[in-house]
């Protein structure tokens, strides 16, 4: 997908309005994972308005997220910072054998208080 | 007794036993029988933002369908699917495209558009049965108890769609601390994230999460912390430590109202 392509398609997917951003940066003053970030949410935002997206997603930041929604909540703008990250997460992990998280990771990974709850919501995080 | 549907969720079956029995206890006390709608399938544990994803909401809309079909609404204990109930139904409400494209699959007379309330069992203490009811229907209560009531993320936001109370001074958990007699504790991370399942994902990240909401807990002088959400009880439990007790909210309501063990109602 050329840089234009790309752009037009996480726009599409995440509904986000990335040219609203005045680059105020409280979204990521309130994400909870921004210090195990690479690029935080402001620069995600800003990124795809550029149409720079490679790095994004050659990026360990995708994983990062949580979804907690609280740039979302924050931002006085309405730019919906999660769902841009979580568009360009998909964008990644929809390639053939791109699943961030396989079925066979999942017995090293648990522990016997762990709920189910953990694991579904991982594989729909990190798996297509 | 007020029947309403009920959608329990794949960990209230398993790990989370006791938040579904002592939700549905609680709730026969008060004058409400949760009706399981049948065939339930798991929620997935989020919603997927994305407007080209369908399958992930699939589960989602046909627990909301039957919900319209027998009552209107659905009633939820789990934060998670309390979530993704909400803002699957959302997602009919507002993107017409989107629930044209589940019609084809979901073949439901006539097609689901978002007909339904998705109600979570604190909106029904708060909004129906009231804390005042609630209030005189505790037999033991927790006097001397500072309980830290943990949203978290899940009942909050989007709080645009949620609207389940104020995202940034929430009050329903501590109006409901308070019917039950104990003193709520107001801290700093109430509302933050525990780290999710990013537990599985990077477990030293999650551990930095929990620790915090615990840690600001504990400095505000709680001796016990309330949750909906059995991933959270698991983070604040397993990823993090401090001099405090993990509980589900329901847990603290079924030992007020003397359905615990060893209760006069046992
Ligand atoms: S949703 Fe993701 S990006 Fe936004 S604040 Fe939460 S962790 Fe950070
Ligand atoms: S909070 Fe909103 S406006 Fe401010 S930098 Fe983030 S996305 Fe841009």
């Amino acid at each position: 997908m050329n840089k234009q392509d790309l752009k037009e398609e996480i726009v599409r997917m995440s509904g986000s309005a990335v040219e609203k951003c005045m680059r105020c940066g409280k979204c990521s003053a309130s994400c909870p994972s921004y210090e195990d970030m690479e690029y935080h949410p402001h620069e995600f935002v800003y990124l795809v308005e550029k149409g720079d997206i490679e790095k994004l997603m050659a990026s360990e930041s995708i994983y990062k997220c949580l979804t907690c929604f609280a740039c979302v909540e924050r931002c006085p703008r309405g730019v919906e910072p999660a769902k841009v990250v979580e568009a360009v997460r998909l964008i990644v992990i929809r390639e053939q054998g791109m699943n961030r998280l396989k079925p066979d990771d999942i017995p090293g990974l648990w522990d016997k208080d762990l709920p189910q709850q953990a694991i579904v919501t991982a594989m729909r995080k990190y798996t297509k | 007794m007020t029947k309403i549907a009920y959608y329990p969720g794949c960990t209230l079956k398993n790990k989370a036993r006791a938040l579904d029995e002592e939700a549905r206890a609680a709730a026969r006390l008060l004058g409400y029988e949760f009706e399981e709608i049948d065939e339930w399938q798991c929620c997935g544990g989020a919603f997927t933002t994305s407007r080209d994803e369908i399958a992930t909401k699939l589960a989602a809309a046909r627990a909301l369908t039957w919900a319209r079909d027998h009552g209107g609404r659905v009633v939820t204990v789990c934060s998670a699917c309390y979530n993704v109930l909400k803002q699957t139904n959302a997602a009919f409400r507002t993107d017409s495209e989107f629930a044209a494209k589940v019609s084809r699959y979901e073949k439901t007379d006539p097609p689901y558009r978002g007909e339904a309330e998705v109600v979570h069992w604190f909106e029904l203490l708060r909004d129906e049965i009231g804390f005042d009811k609630l209030r005189a229907a505790v037999k033991k209560p927790l006097k001397g108890r500072k309980i830290a009531p943990y949203y978290g993320c899940l009942l909050l936001r989007p709080s645009e769609t949620l609207a389940f109370d104020s995202p940034e001074n929430p009050t329903v958990m501590e109006d409901f601390i308070r019917a039950l007699g104990a003193e709520p504790v107001r801290y700093a991370m109430r509302n933050e994230c525990c780290g999710g399942y990013l537990t599985l994902e990077d477990r030293d990240a999650a551990k930095k999460r929990s620790a915090a909401v615990l840690s600001s807990a504990v400095e505000m002088g709680a001796d016990c912390m309330i949750t909906a959400c059995p991933l959270c009880l698991y983070n604040l439990t397993k990823n993090a430590a401090g001099p405090l007790e993990i509980r589900y909210f329901t847990d603290v309501l079924a030992e007020a109202l003397g359905l615990k063990e060893g209760g006069e109602n046992a």
